[in-house]
C-alpha cells in the first residue's frame, strides 16, 4: 500500500452551505460508471421540518459510500476528487484527516468522512 | 497537460475541448466553464474548467450530464418530414435530405407569402436556447412577417418586468451585483459584498436565471450577505434567511406597497437619490399610504410584525440588493409588482451600485429587433395586437401571445397558415390551455419545429423536424441575461458533430440565404459571431473570445451619473424624462394607472369565494428543480432518477384530511381542467396551498396521439385558462390559480 494515500485522507463537508444540489452525487456517478440505483456518494437530509415559529430544520450531508475511492486516480495526477471539484456551494473539502479536523475547530456544522 | 491550442489539446486518448455552456439543452446563459472529453467524435465525459472566473469548476447536474444528453438515443439527427394528414402518428416520419428540407420550407413560404401575405407565417422561441437574435433574424429578415412570439400566456416570463425595465427604470435587467464583471471577483477592491440580498419570488441555486450563477448567493453569505427571502414555500434558502416572508400567492404588490410605505413613512429612504433621479415620489407616498402593515398583513398572511422588520432592515443595509423571480411575472398584478420591486431598489438608493442592484445600459447590441429594419413598413404595421396591445409591443419585438390563438380561430384579422418554431414544446410547458393550442396549431398548412427530440408538441402537429446541435456540437457565443445585462461574455466551441445536426445559427444562416440573401451577409458561422461581438461592443474577433476563452466588458456602475446608461450620453435613466419613474406617464396613455396597485388574483379565495367553495386550495405552480429545465431532459436517467414523477407539495395538515399519504397519486382539478401528480407531503407549503410542478411530460410512454407522451396526463397547465392576464397583457395566473385536490386511483397508465 502506498504511503499517505487514501487511507489518511478524507472528506470534510461545511453542511451550513450544503443546498442539496446533487452535483457530487452525479460527477461521481459519472467518473464510476455507475447506473441508476448506486452512488459513490449519496445526499442524506435532516427536515425540513419547523423547529419554531421562525426556525427551520434543513440540513443536507453527502456521504460516501462503498464505491468510493477518494477519486485517487486523480488525486495522483494532482486533480480533485470529482465531488470535490464540481460542489456548487464549495463546501467540500479533501486532504489529509488531520488536516481536516483542525478546520472544524471554532466552526459550526462541520462533518468529517474518512471513507 | 499535451500540446494543444489553449481551448483544445491532448490529454492521454482525448481531445479536450474548453468551452463556455449554454444552449441546447435549455438552461440560462451562465456560461459554464467546461471541458469536453471526446474520443472517437463521441463525448465521454465533462469536467468543469476552474479558469473561468465565476463558475470556477462548478457545475450543476444538467451540466454533468451532457454526454448523456449529446448521445440519447432519441435524438433525432436528420432532417425528417411528415405528411399533414399524418400528424399526431409517431410511425410516420421519414428521412430526407437538409437541401429537401430547406427546399419544402421555401416552397410552402413563396406559396403563402404570394397567397396570404408575408403575416401569415409567425415563428416560435422557447426560452433557455441561444435563439434570442436567431429567431427575430429569422421572422423579420427571411420570411419577412411580423409575426414572433414566445408561447407562454401574458408573456408571463420576464413581460411584467421587461415593462417596468422599459417604462419605469430606463435600464437592461436589474441584477444582484455578484462581481460577474470583475475577474478577480469579491477581491476586486471596486466591489462592496451585499448586506442584504432580497430574494423574491425566485428560486437561484437550482434555476440560475438569466445568467446569475445562482451558488453566488451561497458565495456572498460566507462573506456575510444576510437574506430577506419572499415566497409561498420554505425553500432552503428561506431557511438561511434573516426574514422570511411567507406570502399568499399573488399577493405580493400589497406586502411591497407596505414594506414602500414603511420605509416613506419612516423616513428611511435615500432622499438625496430620489431628490435627484427619481420621479412621482409624493404621488408614490400617497399611494403607499393605502397599504399600511396591518392592511398587507391582512391582504397576504404574512404578519405585520414580519412586513415592518423586513422593510427596516431592506433600508437599512448598506448596500441591499434584490433578485427578482418569475412569481414577480405569473400574475396578472406582476406589472406592479415588478414596479414596487424597482421601487424598493430606487427608494433606498441601491441602483447600479457596487453590492447593489447592477443594471444593463440602453446601448446598441443584438437581440430581439434584429433584422427589424429589414421589414417594410406596411408589414410591420401588421404586427399581431400592435395597436391592441401597446404595453407590449412599444417595447417587446414579439405579438402579444395569448391572441395569436385567437386569430388562428377566427381569422381575423387575417389567417395564419405557417408557423416555424425554435427550441419550445409549446404542449408541454409554456402554454396554458395546451389542449386548445394543439387544436389550434392542427389548423395550420404547414409546421416547422427545430429541436433535438420528438416532443409532445412535435409529435402533435409537426410536419418537417429539422434537428438542432447541442452546445457540444457547434460555435457560438454566451452573454449573461440574454445580452441585456452582459457582465461576461463566453465563447461556445464545437467539440463534435452528431448526425448531420446542424446549430440554431447555421439553420438560420441557410435559410436566411435562400429566403433573402441580401440580409444575410455572414457567409460562415464565425462571421456571424464576430458582428455578434461587434454588436455588444467587445473589440475582439470569435477566434480571439475561443483563445481566451471569455471575457468580462468593463462594467461602469452609476452610469445614470455619468451619461452611460442612455442611447444620448445624457446623464439620468433611459425614461421619458430621465428619472426612475415611481409614477409612469406612459400608463396612463395604455389605460394603467401609472402607479403600482394590489389587485386581487382573479381566481381566489376572496375574489372568487362561491368557486372556493368548491376549490378550496391556492394553487401555485413550477417551483424549480435541480433535474429539469422546464420540458427537458425527462429522459435523461441520471436526472430522471433524483425527480422521478411530478410532484405536487401538499401539507401534511391538509393532506391528512384529505385521506392522502405521501406519495400517493392524486388529482390536482379546477373549472378549467384537471391533471395527476404524485404527493409530496411537506411542511415547506402552507396548509392551504399546494405547488404543482410543471412541464411533465413521460418520454417513455407513446408518442402518438392521443397519448403524445402522456402530456396531458400530468400537466398542470391544463387548469391555467387562455388569456386571462393584466391590464397591459402581461401577466397570468400560473402561480395564482385556485384547485381541489383528491385521491387518485393510482399513476398514469
Amino acid at each position: 500500500m502506498r504511503e499517505n494515500v487514501s487511507s489518511h485522507n478524507a472528506l470534510l463537508i461545511d453542511y451550513e452551505y450544503c443546498t442539496g444540489c446533487h452535483s457530487c452525487e452525479v460527477a461521481c456517478k459519472q467518473r464510476l460508471d455507475l447506473p441508476t440505483g448506486r452512488f459513490g456518494i449519496k445526499l442524506a437530509q435532516n427536515g425540513p421540518w419547523q423547529i419554531d415559529g421562525e426556525k427551520w430544520e434543513w440540513n443536507c450531508v453527502p456521504i460516501p459510500t462503498e464505491d468510493c475511492d477518494l477519486c485517487a486516480d486523480r488525486v495522483e495526477s494532482g486533480k480533485k476528487p470529482m465531488c470535490v471539484k464540481h460542489c456548487q456551494a464549495f463546501c467540500m473539502q479533501y486532504g489529509p484527516v488531520e488536516h481536516l479536523a483542525e478546520q472544524m475547530v471554532g466552526k459550526k456544522k462541520m462533518c468529517l468522512f474518512v471513507p | 497537460m499535451s500540446e494543444g491550442s489553449a481551448w483544445q489539446w491532448q490529454e492521454g486518448d482525448y481531445t479536450v475541448t474548453r468551452t463556455c455552456g449554454w444552449s441546447p439543452p435549455g438552461q440560462h446563459p451562465v456560461g459554464w466553464g467546461l471541458d469536453l472529453y471526446v474520443k472517437d467524435n463521441k463525448l465521454v465525459r465533462v469536467e468543469g474548467e476552474e479558469a473561468q472566473p465565476v463558475t470556477q469548476g462548478r457545475l450543476g447536474i444538467q451540466q454533468l450530464e451532457l454526454p448523456a444528453y449529446v448521445h440519447h438515443a432519441d435524438r433525432i439527427i436528420y432532417p425528417m418530414r411528415r405528411d399533414p394528414k399524418d400528424r399526431g402518428r409517431a410511425d410516420k416520419w421519414e428521412r430526407i435530405t437538409w437541401d429537401e428540407a430547406f427546399d419544402m420550407i421555401v416552397e410552402k413560404t413563396r406559396a403563402i407569402q404570394a397567397e396570404f401575405g408575408n403575416e401569415a407565417i409567425f415563428t416560435i422561441l422557447g426560452t433557455g436556447r441561444d435563439l434570442w437574435h436567431t429567431v427575430p433574424m429569422l421572422t423579420f429578415a427571411a420570411f419577412r412577417s411580423p409575426n414572433f412570439f414566445y408561447p407562454q400566456s401574458g408573456w408571463s416570463c420576464y413581460g411584467p418586468r421587461a415593462a417596468i425595465c422599459a417604462f419605469s427604470l430606463g435600464a437592461g435587467y436589474p441584477e444582484i451585483d455578484f462581481a460577474a464583471q470583475f475577474p478577480d471577483r469579491y477581491d476586486n477592491p471596486k466591489y462592496t459584498v451585499p448586506e442584504c440580498i432580497l430574494v423574491y419570488g425566485k428560486a437561484p441555486l437550482e434555476s440560475n436565471p438569466d445568467g446569475l450563477f445562482g451558488h453566488s448567493i451561497i458565495d456572498m453569505m460566507k462573506r456575510g450577505s444576510k437574506l430577506i427571502v419572499v415566497d409561498p414555500r420554505a425553500t432552503w434558502l428561506a431557511t438561511r434567511a434573516e426574514h422570511f416572508l411567507q406570502v399568499r400567492p399573488g399577493t405580493d404588490a400589497a406586502l411591497l406597497l407596505a414594506m414602500i410605505n414603511v420605509i416613506i413613512e419612516e423616513g428611511l429612504y435615500d432622499q438625496e437619490f430620489v431628490e435627484k433621479w427619481c420621479y412621482g415620489f409624493s404621488e408614490l407616498r400617497e399611494r403607499a399610504r393605502e397599504y399600511p402593515p396591518s392592511r398587507a398583513a391582512e391582504i397576504t398572511w404574512v404578519p405585520e410584525h414580519q412586513i415592518i422588520a423586513a422593510a427596516r432592515f431592506f433600508a437599512a443595509s448598506k448596500p441591499a440588493t434584490v433578485s427578482w423571480g418569475l412569481a414577480v411575472d405569473q400574475n396578472p398584478n406582476g406589472v406592479q409588482v415588478a414596479h414596487s420591486l424597482c421601487i424598493l431598489g430606487a427608494l433606498t438608493g441601491n441602483l447600479d451600485i457596487p453590492g447593489g442592484i447592477v443594471l444593463g445600459d440602453m446601448r446598441g447590441k443584438p437581440g430581439p429587433w434584429w433584422g427589424f429594419e429589414q421589414l417594410p413598413e406596411e408589414i410591420a404595421e401588421k404586427r399581431l395586437g400592435l395597436h391592441e396591445w401597446p404595453g407590449v409591443t412599444t417595447i417587446l419585438s414579439t405579438t402579444q401571445p395569448d391572441m395569436v390563438l385567437d386569430v388562428i380561430n377566427t381569422g381575423k384579422p387575417y389567417p395564419l397558415k405557417m408557423s416555424f418554431t425554435m427550441g419550445s414544446n409549446p404542449l408541454a410547458c409554456p402554454s396554458a390551455a395546451p389542449q386548445q393550442w394543439e387544436e389550434g396549431f392542427k389548423k395550420l398548412d404547414f409546421n416547422v419545429v427545430c429541436d433535438l427530440f420528438q416532443t409532445p408538441s412535435s409529435e402533435a402537429y409537426c410536419d418537417l423536424f429539422l434537428p438542432v446541435a447541442s452546445y457540444a456540437e457547434k460555435d457560438g457565443i454566451v452573454a449573461t441575461h440574454y445580452g441585456l445585462l452582459v457582465l461576461f461574455i463566453g465563447a461556445i466551441n464545437k467539440a463534435l458533430q452528431v448526425g448531420e445536426c446542424k446549430s440554431d445559427d447555421e439553420i438560420m444562416l441557410e435559410l436566411g440565404k435562400r429566403l433573402n440573401p441580401e440580409a444575410f451577409p455572414w457567409d460562415s458561422v464565425e462571421e456571424l459571431l464576430d458582428w455578434e461581438l461587434e454588436g455588444y461592443l467587445v473589440p475582439m474577433t470569435f477566434k480571439e473570445l475561443r483563445q481566451a476563452g471569455w471575457t468580462v466588458p468593463n462594467y461602469e456602475y452609476r452610469k445614470y451619473e455619468t451619461g452611460s446608461q442612455t442611447p444620448t450620453g445624457d446623464p439620468g435613466f433611459a425614461t421619458t424624462n430621465g428619472r426612475v419613474q415611481f409614477h409612469i406617464d406612459v400608463f396612463e396613455m395604455f389605460g394603467e394607472d401609472p402607479l403600482p396597485y394590489y389587485k386581487e388574483p382573479p381566481y381566489s379565495p376572496v375574489s372568487t369565494p362561491e368557486l372556493s367553495k368548491e376549490y378550496p386550495l391556492i394553487l401555485t405552480t413550477g417551483a424549480r428543480t435541480w433535474s429539469y429545465f422546464h420540458s427537458e431532459q425527462r429522459q435523461i436517467p441520471r436526472l430522471r432518477e433524483i425527480n422521478p414523477d411530478p410532484l405536487v407539495e401538499i401539507h401534511p395538515e391538509t393532506a391528512a384530511k384529505l385521506g392522502i399519504i405521501d406519495g400517493d397519486w392524486v388529482w390536482i382539478e379546477n373549472m378549467f381542467g384537471k391533471c395527476r401528480q404524485k404527493a409530496r407531503l411537506t411542511p415547506i407549503t402552507m396548509p392551504d396551498v399546494v405547488m404543482a410542478q410543471h412541464g411533465f411530460w413521460y418520454p417513455e410512454k407513446d408518442a402518438s396521439s392521443p397519448s403524445l407522451f402522456g402530456v396531458y396526463e400530468s400537466n398542470i397547465n391544463n387548469l391555467i385558462p387562455h388569456f386571462v392576464v393584466g391590464k397591459l397583457g402581461f401577466g397570468a395566473t400560473y402561480k395564482c390559480q385556485i384547485c381541489k385536490v383528491y385521491k387518485a386511483d393510482g399513476a398514469p397508465a
